[in-house]
């Protein structure tokens, strides 16, 4: 189907050497590596919408003339492409976006009544419900990136490629992802999915490519028998990954660090009560889109809320966000592309972004923020490690990283929000960020994890609440998330599925399930 | 638009953007020339070379760049923060009026050392008082501020003409009383031209407003309000309240300007005194990329445009060198995005 071997420059930096990916059609072809391995780069040059400099494409048994392809050829040629961070206008409706640039009917009049049958009868089809005339900026996630994935199926793609289509969805929206991928392969279609979980990897892919700083460092296909996780694993990261043990839960005895009293925002969030020890790392699983923004938002201030926030024992529901942060609070936004950086200045700018205990309140102190920048980045391995880097250069991975130092670096933490920590974001810096949040519960801060990944709430939390539909509707602590069940009982509750007869006695007991 | 019209960070990219600019306007400039039958050459070497051999001219020119470098800086100052100040001029003729009431009304004795730090504070705080009204609409009630700006503008200019008609204009002038001598700037020595003292004001002004953007954590803060209002506010700036200030601090600069006009050369309030001047400013700061520094470059260059036109204006039409000063702010606009554009590619988005 697609036999690529690419180069691609930026500047003086090779991101692709001679990449290659061999696609066979009708299969699902995983493309993994660690973030700034180019993955992005190589399908995107495949989908024609970043151009390659060298090496050779082929599409079927079309020889490419990489100088010429761009998105209006791979279109037709049958590829299409799901983006990482989605490309909808959000102030169109589903079915505006899909004709968005070859809209049908005769000029200058649109005919959208066709399409949006069209898009709906397809949506039903493959099994990725779509509501044509919703307006995309007001969609989860998920389901604007289901309208992607139709849309693109609407405009013939053969080829469908997905760049991090896992990142931004929840456990059951994946699920649900993988087994429609699945079911598109088998119907002839191919799928090229760009990811970094291995899980997922093991779920759906019938091939996979591993890339390592620009070059395909292993092939693996179940053509060969079934996929070694760890092999793959080995290869994308070049050493075994470290194990990280869970830190011990603090005593029942520790201060409150973080305290919420009937918190509510708008219809959003509903009465929300929590509290969180020092010490303490508490997960928020649930479905995107159940109020976790709203949590966050409201406990840093930054949303107009009623209710109680407590940090370290004192009353901040009256404080502006400054006052909360200087009363010890740190806030991981959830996107750090839109609130957590400044993407134009450098890496040294932003860790110290209004941190006047780092340059002073007015003249700025440039060795304070200088020492800082490299403390900072040594301790989290940010990388490239220059300090009058530009943010907006560096991999996903290493933004989040430059967020995570500036917040849970500040002096006297008491309570940190982390919401989404580590989205989109490399093994290599997820196991960093995982480091740096357990050190920050170690040195006394109580920190809570808001997070679709449900793999990292267990991982890293002592215990889990659920959110659904504003409403916390479940909490499991330490002994009930050992449960070899656990995974279940929280899948159940983030979806509102009654679980199976007189419900589940560790549920009743925790007594915080709504009816 | 503002994204496009807004300097990035890259100073080297900057310079590219300004020079391409430049040279876009004199290859539009040459076109133009053509086509009004003169030789282009011609033109542009007896501009420079008139203008630098006479004292006058060249005091004319930095006259005009007096008023213009400040009304850039205005403009520059709301850039950075993300705001777009059209509201100069306005902001520009309630510095005036307030500067020559200010100065006409003190008594006669007053020593230099009171009437000007008086006239100058009075001129700042009436274009101040502008432009938090500006920057408070648009921080309190979103209301755009180019849409207020404009308003504003308009609104300013006819009050103050008809405070000039009611009460300061002297019997069928339109002149006001003249400011006392205390308070009345020194022209700099340039053949009689009218280059004054508010040349050196406007020098000190943009080392400081240089020194407070790249130097302090005010600077910071207004720059990351206007590069990611969400992240400022993520990490506890308050947005309205940066938002309303700039915009004060932006309608300060802009009424300092009335120092050139007022205090320096017409020693009094004037119908039109200043006019155009924080207009063209919006060009002085699109051309100077938003940097104190290539503000004033960019100010001496429009200076020597909008003067020039006198050096040459027996080779040209003077409307030539009017479409100019626009060729040159269209070229701009051309330029930045395009500079942007390149940019895209040289930082690469390696996310995954």
């Amino acid at each position: 189907m697609v036999e690529a071997e690419l180069t691609k420059r930026y500047g003086t930096r090779e991101v692709l050497s001679l990449a290659t990916m061999s696609v066979r059609p009708g299969t699902v072809h995983a493309l993994v590596g660690e973030n700034g391995a180019g993955k992005s780069t190589l399908v995107k040059i495949i989908a024609g919408t970043v151009r390659g400099d060298g090496g050779t494409l082929r599409v079927g048994d079309q020889s490419i003339d990489l100088a010429r392809w761009d998105r209006t050829r791979a279109r037709a040629a049958g590829i299409g492409i799901v983006q990482q961070h989605g490309a909808s206008a959000g102030t169109l409706s589903v079915v505006e976006n899909a004709v968005l640039g070859v809209e049908p009917g005769g000029w200058p009049l649109i005919d959208l009544a066709e399409t949006r049958g069209k898009l709906r009868a397809l949506g039903d089809e493959v099994g990725l419900p779509v509501e044509p005339d919703a307006r995309t900026d007001e969609l989860s996630l998920g389901a604007a990136q289901r309208a992607e994935i139709v849309a693109a199926l609407h405009h013939g793609a053969k080829l469908l490629i997905l760049d991090e289509p896992t990142a931004v969805l929840t456990p059951i929206e994946v699920e649900g992802l993988l087994a429609t991928l699945r079911r598109l392969a088998t119907e002839g279609r191919t799928i090229v999915i760009v990811t970094h979980k291995l899980d997922e990897v093991r779920t759906v892919a019938d091939d996979v490519t591993v890339l390592r700083a620009g070059k395909t460092v292993a092939t693996f296909s179940t053509a060969q028998g079934p996929l070694e996780v760890a092999a793959i694993a080995r290869a994308m990261v070049g050493a075994d990954l470290p194990t990280v043990e869970r830190l011990p839960a603090p005593p029942a005895t520790a201060p409150e660090a973080l305290k919420l009293e009937r918190l509510e925002v708008g219809t959003e969030l509903a009465a929300i009560t929590l509290t969180i020890k020092r010490g303490e790392l508490v997960g928020v699983a649930g479905v995107d889109g159940n109020g976790q923004r709203e949590l966050a938002l409201s406990i840093a201030g930054l949303v107009t809320s009623r209710g109680v926030v407590s940090i370290d024992g004192r009353d901040a529901s009256q404080l502006s966000p400054a006052r909360r942060l200087a009363a010890g609070l740190a806030h991981i936004p959830e996107d750090r592309l839109h609130g957590g950086l400044l993407l134009d200045a450098t890496v040294a700018d932003n860790l110290a972004l209004a941190r006047t205990d780092i340059t002073g309140r007015f003249v700025i102190d440039r060795a304070r923020v200088a020492k800082h920048a490299a403390t900072q980045i040594e301790e989290l391995d940010i990388r490239p490690p220059d300090p009058s880097a530009i943010v907006r250069g560096l991999s996903g991975g290493n933004q989040q990283k430059v967020v995570i130092a500036r917040e849970l670096s500040r002096p006297s933490l008491r309570a940190v929000i982390a919401a989404q920590p580590t989205r989109g974001v490399d093994l290599g810096a997820v196991v960093r960020i995982h480091g740096r949040l357990r050190a920050a519960a170690q040195a006394g801060a109580g920190v809570l994890v808001i997070s679709a990944d449900l793999d990292e709430l267990l991982a890293l939390c002592h215990r889990i609440v659920v959110l659904l539909r504003g409403r916390i509707v479940g909490e499991l602590d330490g002994e009930q998330l050992r449960r070899p069940d656990a995974r279940e009982i929280i899948g159940a509750l983030m979806t509102g599925v009654e679980l199976a007869a007189d419900g589940d006695p560790y549920l009743q007991a925790s007594g915080r399930v709504s009816p | 638009m503002l994204s496009l019209l807004r300097p990035g960070s890259n100073p080297r990219r900057e310079l590219e953007a300004a020079a391409i600019a430049l040279l876009l306007s004199i290859a539009i400039g040459s076109l133009l020339m053509l086509a009004a039958g003169v030789s282009p050459g011609r033109v542009w070497f007896a501009m420079i070379e008139r203008t630098a051999g006479d004292p006058y001219l060249l005091g004319q020119v930095l006259y005009k760049a007096t008023g213009l470098a400040l009304c850039g800086l205005a403009v520059a100052l709301a850039l950075d923060a993300g705001l777009f100040n059209i509201g100069v001029e306005g902001q520009l003729s309630a510095g005036v009026l307030a500067c020559a009431v200010t100065g006409a009304s003190l008594p006669e004795s007053t020593p230099g050392i009171l009437a000007i730090p008086l006239c100058l504070a009075a001129a700042a705080a009436a274009g101040a008082v502008v432009g938090a009204s500006i920057g408070a609409l648009r921080a309190m009630r979103g209301a755009h501020e180019v849409i207020t700006s404009i308003m504003l503008n308009a609104i300013v200019a006819g009050v103050s003409l008809w405070i000039g008609n009611e009460v300061l204009f002297q019997g069928g002038t339109t002149r006001g009383n003249t400011i006392v001598e205390g308070a009345q700037l020194p022209l700099l020595p340039m053949s009689g031209s009218s280059v004054n003292a508010a040349l050196v004001l406007a020098l000190v002004v943009v080392a400081i407003v240089w020194f407070l953007r790249v130097r302090t954590t005010w600077g910071r803060t207004w720059i990351a309000v206007g590069q990611e209002p969400a992240a400022a506010r993520a990490v506890g700036i308050s947005v309205a309240r940066v938002q309303t200030l700039v915009m004060a601090g932006s309608g300060a600069l802009a009424g300092l300007a009335a120092a050139n006009f007022v205090m320096g050369h017409k020693h009094a309030f004037e119908e039109g005194l200043g006019r155009g001047t924080g207009f063209l400013g919006i060009s002085v700061a699109l051309l100077g990329r938003s940097h104190p520094v290539g503000v004033l470059l960019a100010a001496v260059l429009l200076g020597l445009l909008s003067s020039g036109g006198l050096a040459v204006g027996d080779l040209v039409p003077k409307e030539l060198m009017e479409m100019l000063q626009g060729v040159v702010v269209l070229s701009v606009a051309a330029a930045g995005p395009w500079v942007a554009r390149r940019s895209v590619t040289v930082v690469p988005e390696v996310a995954a």
